[in-house]
């Protein structure tokens, strides 16, 4: 196919896009919000998985629970553990911005800091809970 | 739109009158942003509650009155939540006629989740 002959309208110069711009945290943040609100879009096919499993009777539910407790369902459960947290995290982050707060050069730096350091902080706690409550089994 | 006009969106479409209902999606995704703080945090301690029970466990906990309707709760804001959240990622992206069937499949799918985990969670309380 041949190309068509540029427009004028289409010489015209656009606004810049991403990647003209240096990463900077709170952008990649801003990123990584929408990838894990994407994924928990998905995981809710989980949720909704194991509610019916039990409602199913114990052998559905023994199956969820093998898949589960599989070291691929680990990864997997361990992945929507921290992207829940951390969308939690950084909706309330986003929240406060809402309010018209937080946004001086180094707040926000240090907000979209600590998303990042708490969600990856309460997932590790979390898991460690986890793992005391049923004796690493 | 006209071609090779110079004029920005908004002024083209400014002082022509406003459908009335532009920031709903805005507020409504605030509004439950907010109310999943607390049930979020519900929601994972029942999870971590249910860590490594079998089923009859599963089935007494997530059957009684307050875990269900904490639960049920849950799902439905999530859900509406993530069905605004997914609206807008296919408007910002899709920008061909298809778009209109990625909404739909969007809207279907939330359906299908919420009614499924609905389904479920009233079933584990009411028996049978």
């Amino acid at each position: 196919m041949a190309e068509p002959k540029p427009s004028a309208a289409s010489l015209r110069p656009l606004s810049p896009h991403l990647q003209i711009y240096k990463p900077m945290l709170t952008m990649m943040m801003s990123i990584v919000h929408r990838i894990t609100g994407a994924a928990l879009f998905f995981g809710t096919l989980l949720l909704a998985w194991w509610l019916l499993a039990a409602a199913s009777g114990p052998t559905a539910y023994g199956k969820f629970q093998w898949v589960m407790e599989s070291w691929i369902g680990l990864l997997v459960l361990f992945g929507y553990t921290w992207a829940l947290i951390h969308h939690m995290l950084g909706g309330i982050r986003h929240l406060i911005w809402d309010t018209g707060r937080g946004f001086g050069p180094a707040e926000r730096e240090w907000l979209t800091l600590a998303t990042l350091i708490g969600s990856i902080g309460l997932t590790l706690i979390l898991w460690i809970v986890g793992f005391l409550v049923t004796g690493g089994g | 739109m006209e071609k090779g006009s110079m004029r920005t969106p908004l002024a083209r479409v400014r002082y022509l009158g406003s459908a009335k209902s532009g920031t709903r999606h805005f507020w409504h995704q605030r509004v439950t942003s907010v109310a999943l703080i607390p049930l979020t945090v519900a929601f994972v301690l029942i999870v971590v509650g249910l860590i490594g029970r079998n089923h009859a466990a599963a089935v007494q906990i997530l059957g009684s009155p307050f875990v269900a309707i904490v639960m049920i709760l849950f799902v439905l804001t999530s859900v509406y939540h993530m069905w605004i959240g997914m609206q807008e990622i296919i408007v910002d992206y899709i920008h061909s006629e298809s778009k209109l069937t990625w909404l739909m499949l969007n809207t279907f799918f939330c359906f299908a989740i919420a009614l499924s985990c609905i389904y479920a969670i009233l079933k584990l309380s009411f028996g049978v």
